[in-house]
């Protein structure tokens, strides 16, 4: 293994950074990674996610995974819930649909309506 | 599915959701010719042996919104596509393990995929659990361990992005010290 040794460093830079108590007031982005998910390329859309919140350098979001979310047919799928219980629905993403939701939901407060379960139903 | 990693990633939420919290997932490649073994491994609630039977079957699933359950068939069904073996066995209370051989050379197996992807997805989103990872082939062995990675991170959370970074380094390094030149998609 990479040597363990490494952690301590990490660790070290971790403590300094942490700014926001994990869980608190936090937006959360719930993917769905069930078998329907996953054969319509989920993984892809939670990396992205990830990466661009990274890259963003924003930890006010968690990303996290769910099981099947009842509508397989729209997968990939994933949920965009602030911290007051509000929902958005996104439905059939891909990696750069995901990039523009961190951009003009999570950054910008503006849902990509055209992305929404909703838009896709019509 | 299209590689192994996505099987992977599927059938380790059956594990979470059968409210394990260990979880052990081995890929060894041994034998000649080369037989890629995949075990995924749980202590959680386990099946009786009525379910255990039918497992197998796309109309069986434990989930109570709709009676269709494909993670385990698309699992068996790519392990004998390339002339492997899929085997599944679980005691009730103990837990449960699923595994599936992948002859190496087969021109239908699917590729492994990025497993490392997976490992930090399913650890990202389940800290919680204690994830045990092992890779091997005949001269090269890996093993990671999250009990030891919390124990030495004292109270700094799994989920810290440097903390991700580091799991996802020694992961994709480990994977590709052990199967690079045994897998021809790894090097």
């Amino acid at each position: 293994m990479k040597s363990i040794k490494e952690l301590e460093a990490i660790r070290e830079r971790a403590l300094k950074e942490i700014a926001i108590r994990d869980n608190e007031n936090k937006t959360r982005i719930v993917v769905g990674m069930a078998t329907c998910g996953i054969a319509a390329g989920a993984r892809p859309v939670m990396n992205a996610f990830i990466e661009e919140l990274n890259k963003r350098g924003i930890n006010t979001v968690n990303v996290t995974m769910t099981g099947c979310v009842g509508v397989c047919r729209f997968e990939p799928i994933a949920e965009v819930i602030e911290p007051n219980g509000e929902k958005t629905t996104y439905v059939k993403l891909d990696a750069e649909k995901a990039r523009r939701i961190v951009a003009e939901h999570i950054v910008n407060g503006r849902p990509v309506l055209e992305f929404t379960i909703g838009a896709a139903e019509k | 599915m299209r590689d192994l990693s996505l099987h992977i990633l599927d059938i380790a939420q059956n594990a979470i959701a059968a409210k394990a919290d260990l979880i052990t997932i081995s890929l060894t490649a041994e034998g000649r010719p080369a037989v890629l073994k995949v075990v995924i491994s749980d202590n959680g609630r386990g099946m009786d042996p009525d379910f255990l039977e039918k497992v197998t079957d796309p109309f069986t699933t434990s989930r109570k919104t709709r009676q269709v359950g494909l993670g385990i068939p698309l699992l068996k069904q790519s392990a004998e596509l390339a002339g492997g073996v899929f085997n599944i066995k679980s005691v009730v209370n103990e837990g449960t393990e699923v595994s599936a051989t992948f002859p190496v050379d087969s021109v239908d197996r699917i590729p492994a995929g990025n497993v490392d992807d997976t490992l930090v997805m399913l650890i990202a989103s389940h800290p919680e659990i204690d994830w045990e990872i092992r890779f091997a082939s005949e001269d090269q062995q890996f093993e990671f361990s999250l009990a030891d990675i919390k124990k030495a991170l004292q109270g700094v959370s799994i989920t810290n992005k440097h903390v991700q970074e580091w799991i996802q380094n020694t992961l994709s390094e480990g994977f590709r010290s052990v199967f690079g030149g045994v897998l021809d998609e790894v090097n």
